[in-house]
């Protein structure tokens, strides 16, 4: 198998490759429309500004190819920004519209605790589900963001707790997506990638 | 559930080699990057620093296949610094595997190069480093009377007066530069830093303790995470900084480099502290 990387010059892309490459999965990174089709599984990395990313998929037309593996039931993972991109907007760029697969907006953490929200910190999780298997409330993962998602919808499998508790893992059929980086969180962060790549075959 | 505080190795390098010395002079080497990454990423490190003190143009394309080399074994964060002037500077090295970069004298050349750089990368990729270098003709001008000359404007006499000062220090430590660090860290969040690299240049090498003092008054001035550093030795001195000084993150190198303090044992000591860290499993 391979995985198919959304390249849209986000900082963590090396990152994601190496994190795969070590658990022993090629990938390949995509900027064109017409190599989304036929993937077979789907990471969109993401790390700094909301508009940076709703931009660049725009520009590269990878927003109409991506909706359609999703919605053909391609196994896709949202990293840091590629889970916030999955909403309708944010507080970050409101002129911008996300993926719109989630309702709701994605808004800044609140100016009570120091921001960006940076480091190790640990799960609440709300549910069992694929990603975190294996995974438990005492594991710590790598968070470097300043915008969150707030935490509604039934498809959030975990939260975190920053100054709010915000949406920190989702899962919804074949989407899943973390707030936090699993490609810099050790093997923590390698567990739940290999548990991604275990639903994608 | 709170944000644990995180220790971070740093990395001083020539480039090529990790080198080790007392107040940024008597350099000696200390080992290969990569091999201290890789024991450093095992050990429960929460990221890693990488630094090229040399910092010149010449030796510019070794430090940046260091960087590869480090990021090769790394599955934490990894900050690299040293010699970033600019936007390409910047971009060389977070394509070679660094998520996070430092900037220090050219930011205080130029500070508008921190806004370029977080405009690019994110507020969450940029770290101001600042060296700090207590004054002591601030205490000791403490309880005197400011006679201000009557030409130019009062300066603010309070503040000057009532609380001690440290001066920013740049080119590894070595020029003043008459800016007061509390100022230029709030300013430099402005700018649109997302974490300050905080070195005491009177402890940095002394294995005294961080700057308690110092260090709580950067970060309780400031928005942003604050990475204490310079002077580190016993696990104690790391409970001081993490309770006393409201550091987020500490930072040390030849203690870890050489093995007088392991991370892991570190960690276990914070922890039966009460002090919230990620434990290696």
């Amino acid at each position: 198998m391979t995985v198919t990387i959304i390249d849209y010059g986000a900082g963590n892309v090396p990152s994601v490759e190496r994190a795969l490459q070590k658990l022993g999965v090629a990938s390949k990174r995509v900027r064109q429309p017409n190599e989304l089709a036929g993937a077979s599984a789907i990471i969109l990395p993401g790390v700094g500004h909301y508009a940076a990313i709703i931009r660049a998929l725009d520009q590269q037309n990878l927003r109409a190819p991506l909706l359609d593996a999703i919605t053909l039931g391609v196994p896709f993972l949202g990293i840091c920004l590629g889970l916030q991109a999955l909403y309708s907007s944010s507080e970050e760029a409101p002129s911008l519209s996300g993926l719109n697969l989630f309702s709701g907006s994605v808004r800044s953490l609140p100016a009570t605790v120091k921001l960006p929200h940076m480091g190790w910190n640990r799960l609440r999780i709300q549910r069992t589900s694929q990603l975190l298997g294996g995974l438990s409330e005492s594991d710590y993962f790598y968070f470097a963001h300043t915008f969150a998602a707030a935490t509604p919808a039934d498809q959030v499998v975990a939260t975190c707790e920053h100054g709010t508790n915000f949406t920190a893992v989702l899962e919804h059929s074949n989407i899943f997506a973390t707030q936090f980086h699993p490609e810099k969180s050790g093997a923590a962060g390698s567990r739940l990638l290999q548990n991604f790549l275990s639903r994608a075959v | 559930m709170t944000l644990a505080h995180r220790i971070i190795p740093c990395l001083d390098t020539d480039g090529a080699r990790v080198v080790k010395g007392v107040n940024f002079v008597g350099l000696r080497d200390a080992g290969d990057p990569a091999a201290l990454a890789a024991r450093y990423n095992a050990e429960g490190a929460d990221e890693l620093v990488v630094l090229d003190i040399a910092a010149s143009r010449d030796r510019r394309p070794t430090f940046l296949e260091t960087i590869r080399r480090v990021a090769a074994e790394l599955a934490i964060p990894l900050t690299a610094g040293g010699g970033i002037r600019s936007l390409d500077d910047a971009r060389s090295v977070i394509r070679a595997g660094a998520d996070k970069i430092t900037v220090n004298t050219a930011a205080v050349k130029r500070p508008e190069l921190i806004t370029e750089l977080s405009q690019e990368f994110g507020a969450q990729a940029v770290v101001l480093a600042i060296d700090a270098k207590f004054d002591s003709s601030s205490l000791a001008n403490l309880g005197s009377v400011v006679v201000a000359n009557s030409s130019e404007p009062p300066p603010v006499v309070e503040s000057q007066v009532e609380k001690p000062h440290w001066d920013v220090r740049i080119r590894g430590g070595r020029d003043s530069t008459h800016l007061d660090a509390l100022q230029w860290a709030q300013h430099g969040v402005e700018l649109g830093a997302g974490e300050i690299l905080l070195t005491s240049m009177d402890r940095d090498g002394t294995q005294s303790g961080f700057d308690v003092e110092l260090t709580h008054a950067i970060s309780t001035c400031v928005s942003v995470p604050v990475i204490a550093s310079g002077g580190a030795k016993i696990p104690q001195h790391f409970s001081e900084v993490f309770t006393l000084g409201a550091a987020d993150a500490a930072l040390a190198a030849s203690i870890f480099h050489d093995d007088t303090q392991s991370i892991r044992a570190l960690k276990q000591f914070l922890s039966s502290q009460s002090i919230e860290v990620r434990l290696p499993c």
